[in-house]
């Protein structure tokens, strides 16, 4: 039978291999993702990131129970664990927090080990958000280790970023030591039954209002005074990310988040981010493809004993770089 | 294009508390070079069933120290085997009698590995069943 066929009439096996295909980038995953590319651009993707252990499955776990039961949406989840860079294996167990999500058929976990390249590993996630999409899940859940390239990239992949946190990693928040807290649309504080809630949530908010100035503090007669601006006056267009606390091990927070996720959909439908954002992906793959294959054909045209040659040049300083460039296409990819 | 990858689903079907076992053979399958998908401790063979559809993969190991491994087995093979994943390869570690050995390679088991067996056996077993 035909794939994209089948992927479109719900057939689960035959979406299981599709995802391998497609995270293979074989022929048949191509064709396939061709086929279906006029069903997507449907589903809502949320990114979820943040440092190891801090509870992203099992907050994942509980997101989907949530959107299952309450809005009774379709649930795709995408978890990424590292490749081990030495032998290519991986073990992903990012399943482990998800049990109850199984014999559910509205429900589909995929684990995805991130292999070598981080640009490979981007497009990978993004054409098997796209099956899942076109399949007709409403919601695409991507769970993926904070900290890296790959984060900010999947991050520009979603609609929706959750960066989640826990009190008691140590002093320093991880998201600000990672870099990470300028993708973040929502920040989530889990693990909030712990120690250290407080203090936590009071770093987050200084260092969000240092991104997102809304309050103007003065210094009045030598004492600070903070001014917040007005709601009105505020900016329609600024998003600023809400702090939310959860308890993923008991569902405590959930439905709240829940409503923080609903709210960033709303403002990105009125502002023209959801449009902006589309635009800018698609805008991406598109310049992706058009390198890779401009690629291919310069390695078709282009005989690799001279490549070589030239490189050689290069490399004993006889020809810079940018003359190699001009030898090697000579008048090719005008 | 990418070299195709041995995925595999390790998982603990049955009561029996702890998965020390299976933790060491998912680590060797990923020493060796594989995608170790871990499930976790007490697994219905429903939930196994759909764990190996959804991740699409080659090869079942199961741990079952409990003894229920003649119930447990068949159960799990006659769901994957439902699921359409008739290619897929099961493997079994736990304490099986030798009379259990022989019916359960009948019933298509890639192979069975007692508590003597090595991580080397299994991945040399494992890769071997893959080529094959
Ligand atoms: N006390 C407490 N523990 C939690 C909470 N959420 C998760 N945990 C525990 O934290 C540990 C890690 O949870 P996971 O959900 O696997 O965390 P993760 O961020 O997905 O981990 P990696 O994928 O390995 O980075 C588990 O033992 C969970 O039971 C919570 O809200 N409170
Ligand atoms: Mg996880």
């Amino acid at each position: 039978m035909n794939t994209s066929q089948a992927i479109l009439d719900g057939d689960r096996l035959a979406l299981a291999r599709l995802l391998t295909q497609v995270e293979n980038n074989s022929p048949a995953g191509r064709a396939a993702l061709i086929e279906l590319f006029p069903y997507t651009g449907q589903a809502h993707l949320i990114g979820v990131t943040g440092a190891p252990g801090t509870g992203k499955s099992s907050l994942v776990n509980q997101l989907a129970q949530h959107y299952r039961k309450v809005d009774d949406k379709r649930v795709a989840i995408v978890a990424v664990d590292p490749s081990s860079p030495f032998t290519g294996g991986a073990v992903l167990g990012d399943r482990v927090r998800m049990r109850d999500l199984s014999g559910d058929s509205g429900v589909f976990i995929r684990s995805m080990a991130s292999r070598g390249s981080l640009g490979g590993l981007a497009q990978a996630t993004a054409n098997m958000a796209q099956v899942f999409d076109a399949a007709g899940f409403d919601i695409i859940i991507v769970e993926t280790v904070g900290a890296g390239q790959s984060e900010v990239d999947i991050a520009r992949l979603a609609h929706t970023t959750l960066v989640v946190e826990a009190p008691g990693l140590g002093d320093d928040i991880q998201a600000i030591k990672a870099g990470i807290l300028e993708i973040a649309d929502i920040l989530v504080i889990n693990k909030a039954d712990r120690p250290g809630v407080e203090s936590a949530e009071k770093a987050l908010k200084s260092m969000l209002e240092l991104a997102h100035p809304t309050e103007r503090v003065f210094k009045h007669h030598g004492a600070y005074m903070s001014v917040s601006v007005p709601k009105e006056h505020a900016n329609p267009n600024l998003w600023i990310p809400p702090i939310q606390r959860t308890v993923s091990t008991e569902g405590k927070g959930i439905v709240e988040l829940a409503g923080a996720i609903a709210r960033h959909v709303e403002h990105l439908r009125q502002s023209g981010d959801w449009a902006a954002r589309e635009r800018t992906r698609l805008e991406a793959e598109l310049e992706a493809l058009i390198r890779d294959s401009l690629m291919n054909r310069f390695r078709e045209d282009v005989p690799q004993k001279q490549y070589e040659e030239v490189l050689e040049q290069v490399i004993q300083r006889r020809v810079s770089p940018w003359e190699a460039v001009k030898v090697l296409l000579n008048g090719r990819l005008k | 294009m990418t070299e195709k990858k041995i995925r595999v689903l390790v998982a603990k079907p049955g009561l029996d508390g702890h998965d020390r076992g299976a933790k060491v053979v998912a680590r060797a399958l990923r020493d060796a070079g594989m995608e170790v998908i871990y499930t976790g401790l007490r697994q219905t063979p429903e939930m196994i069933a759909e764990a190996a559809l959804q991740e699409d993969v080659d090869v079942v190991g199961l741990s079952i120290l409990s003894g229920a491994h003649m119930a447990l087995t068949p159960r799990i093979m006659e769901l994957l085997r439902a699921n359409g994943q008739t290619h897929v390869k099961v493997f079994l570690g736990g304490i099986i009698p030798d009379e259990d050995m022989l019916r359960l390679k009948e019933m298509g088991v890639a192979g069975v590995f007692g508590p003597g067996a090595s991580t080397e056996d299994i991945i040399r077993d494992v890769q071997t069943a893959m080529a094959g």
